[in-house]
């Protein structure tokens, strides 16, 4: 479970301040799908940032079961972010020069895996979003909508606890758009994460469970988790 | 993994990953050539010194050659006649190259001297040999060779070196760094023979052999073996022939001591210096800075120049390959910033920065190694002969009496030719891995300060 506490975030820009985060108070239950909106540039990223421990507030906490990250250590941090963390960017972010296979192995890398048992979690992780006959190809032999089933495959090969999306559909068309948010859920109802997802987009936004806007740094809730969404039976 | 991402990137950056590793492997390759040409230099510079005094030589004592010092002139006239105005003529000089004159009397004193193991006297002389036709426009002609009257006169003057050498000292002497070839050294029984060793460059040039003829002033000597030697005498014959011939009886022009150990050298030089006043007592350090001559400007080229040169090179390559990593690392950005999200430490994204660096500083290595044995090849296949040459003479020993018609007299300076060789050694090439281990270290750490540098969320904000 996530608990923010009147977090803010501020950025030196020139003489004077960004206040990114103007104190965004925020809870996100376990199994919670959270589809973040807003227009570009009222924070949806950096909060999306503190919740990965990307970055730190300025102010305020950031608790995930209970840890404040903002007061972590650096390396603490990095150890909760390769364990129980999984980032889907909207650049996709895969290494140019490895293989999916080897992009999905990236992220078992940090918990010291053996290689062979790498290299099998890649090869599942792989086949559970479709690109079993894709694991030597690189990221430029790939299709944008491949490749971020490939970033997928490489959140979730570690079994984390939150997944962290960051316009996933950004950079795809709207038939791959669909197939991605439809894999998502897929994986979300599955592994019974806690999902957080930001978007400009409403068609993927009206798909989550529970949907916030950002507006000049800050957050409000704009439908519950218990309400009905549009799908749900 | 680790590997495999070093490859596949270094891959990915080709062109640049050979750019840093030619750079590399230059510097390296210089820094081998250049050393391998300093010890090349060095170990020439040991052969002149052990060939111009001889291993095992500590010492030498020599005397500054006085006026007419140099002996009666040995002429003989063979052969000469007397034509309608002209005169056939044979001239045999043999005189002392320069050098002033020690008595035998002071070798024995020397070797009496405490921490003295051995000493060794030798003669060096010059036989200038004058023969032609002289024409002259009376029938009274003089033997004087002017060339003067009616008609040209014709000769020509040939001379070659010749050492008298003590037919039982081989552990010091000059003779003691030369390599009999053919026949056999001399033995006590040949001290009044009329034997000779000949050089093997001499035997070549005069198709001489075990067994040939040659004349030493006029007198028939038999060779009995030909030498191997970087020194440039041509002839050897026993001590007292040599006097004898070249009428300097009890005489010698050049003592070789060997002091009983290294440690004492300096000590035996004082000691001959205060029996001998007068003497030049000269150790083999301080002929090592007398020594001039190609050979010396080599050396100081080497040293100085191609020294300093590929310090430059390697310098500059270092540099770049340092840039060109820092550069490397700001187009991945986003990429370790990734890594970074995904939990990977700034260590191991360090350590992958350093191994690629560090891959690339092997390959340079391993080129530059190459490179260092061609070039050291070259240095082995073109450099020239290297001549080097010590003791130069500050008067003259032109015998009193008599012209000398035509001809030369050796100067006072010992000369050796050396051929120059650039040995790559394992010291060498181990150098050269350490240099390129610390460039690719060099290169990484610049690298790899960078990466650590890197905060995530900045990082995934950059837009490529």
């Amino acid at each position: 479970m996530y608990q923010l506490t009147k977090v803010t975030k501020d950025y030196r820009k020139g003489r004077g301040t960004v206040h990114a985060l103007a104190g965004v108070d925020l809870v996100i239950e376990n199994g919670e799908w959270l589809a973040i909106q807003g227009p570009t540039g009222h924070g949806k990223s950096t909060l999306l940032q503190m919740l990965g421990g990307l970055d730190r507030p300025t102010t305020g906490r950031v608790e995930l079961d209970g840890r404040d990250l903002a007061a972590m250590r650096e390396s603490q941090v990095t150890r909760v972010r390769a364990s129980s963390i999984g980032f889907i960017f909207q650049t996709f972010n895969l290494i140019p020069t490895l293989s999916a296979q080897e992009n999905v192995e990236v992220a078992l890398v940090p918990l010291g895996t053996a290689a062979a048992e790498r290299r099998e979690r890649a090869a599942e992780a792989l086949a559970s979003v479709g690109l079993a006959e894709r694991l030597r190809h690189l990221p430029s032999e790939l299709s944008g909508g491949q490749q971020q089933r490939v970033a997928i495959a490489r959140a979730l090969v570690k079994e984390p606890t939150v997944l962290l999306a960051d316009e996933p559909t950004g950079n795809l068309d709207e038939g791959t758009r669909d197939d991605i948010i439809a894999l998502l859920e897929q994986q979300w109802r599955k592994r019974g994460l806690i999902m957080v997802l930001v978007t400009h987009d409403s068609a993927v936004a009206s798909q989550a469970q529970r949907l916030a806007v950002m507006a000049n740094g800050l957050l409000a809730v704009r439908r519950e988790a218990d309400a009905t969404r549009p799908g749900d039976h | 993994m680790f590997f495999s991402y070093v490859w596949h990137e270094l891959r990915r950056r080709m062109r640049q990953a050979i750019v840093i590793s030619l750079g590399l492997a230059l510097g390296i390759g210089l820094v081998i050539t250049v050393t391998a040409a300093s010890s090349g230099v060095k170990s020439a510079e040991g052969k002149v010194l052990h060939s111009l005094y001889g291993v095992g030589t500590d010492v030498t004592v020599t005397n500054s050659p006085k006026a007419g010092s140099g002996g009666p002139q040995g002429f003989r006239i063979a052969g000469s006649s007397r034509g309608s105005g002209a005169t056939k003529v044979n001239r045999d000089s043999l005189v002392s190259a320069g050098l002033g004159t020690l008595s035998t009397a002071t070798l024995t004193q020397i070797s009496h001297l405490k921490h003295v193991s051995a000493a060794t006297g030798a003669l060096s002389l010059t036989d200038t040999r004058f023969s032609g036709t002289l024409r002259s426009s009376s029938s009274s002609s003089s033997a004087r060779g002017s060339g003067a009257g009616g008609g040209a006169s014709s000769f020509n003057v040939k001379s070659f070196t010749v050492d008298g050498v003590s037919v039982s000292a081989h552990r010091v002497g000059v003779l003691s760094s030369a390599t009999i070839t053919s026949g056999r050294t001399f033995r006590e029984s040949d001290s009044d023979s009329d034997v000779a060793l000949v050089s093997s460059n001499y035997a070549k040039q005069h198709s001489l052999k075990t067994g040939s003829s040659i004349t030493v002033d006029g007198k028939k000597f038999t060779v009995i073996g030909v030498v191997s030697s970087t020194s440039t005498t041509d002839v050897y014959i026993p001590l007292a022939r040599a006097q004898a011939l070249a009428g300097m009886s009890g005489e010698v022009n050049t003592i070789y001591v060997a002091a009983d150990s290294a440690a004492n050298i300096s000590t035996v030089s004082k000691e001959i210096s205060s029996v001998q006043p007068k003497a030049t007592v000269t150790t083999s350090s301080d002929l090592a800075s007398e020594v001039t001559g190609s050979l010396s400007s080599a050396s100081s080229l080497a040293n100085n120049l191609g020294k300093w040169l590929a310090i430059a090179v390697l310098a500059a390559a270092f540099a770049v390959a340092a840039l060109l990593t820092m550069g490397a690392v700001s187009r991945r950005v986003r990429e370790f910033g990734t890594l970074k999200a995904l939990g990977w430490r700034s260590s191991r994204i360090i350590r992958q920065v350093m191994g690629e660096a560090l891959a690339l500083g092997v390959i340079g290595g391993v080129a530059g190694v190459a490179l260092g044995f061609g070039g050291a090849a070259l240095v082995d296949a073109l450099a020239p002969s290297l001549t080097a040459s010590t003791g130069a003479s500050t008067g003259t020993a032109a015998p009193g009496g008599g012209a000398a018609a035509g001809g030369g007299i050796a100067s006072a300076a010992r000369s050796v030719s050396v051929h120059l060789t650039a040995p790559v050694t394992i010291g060498v090439i181990l150098l050269a891995v350490l240099l390129a281990v610390a460039g690719g270290l060099i290169a990484g750490s610049f690298g790899g300060w960078r990466a650590a540098r890197l905060r995530p969320a900045a990082a995934l904000a950059r837009i490529e």
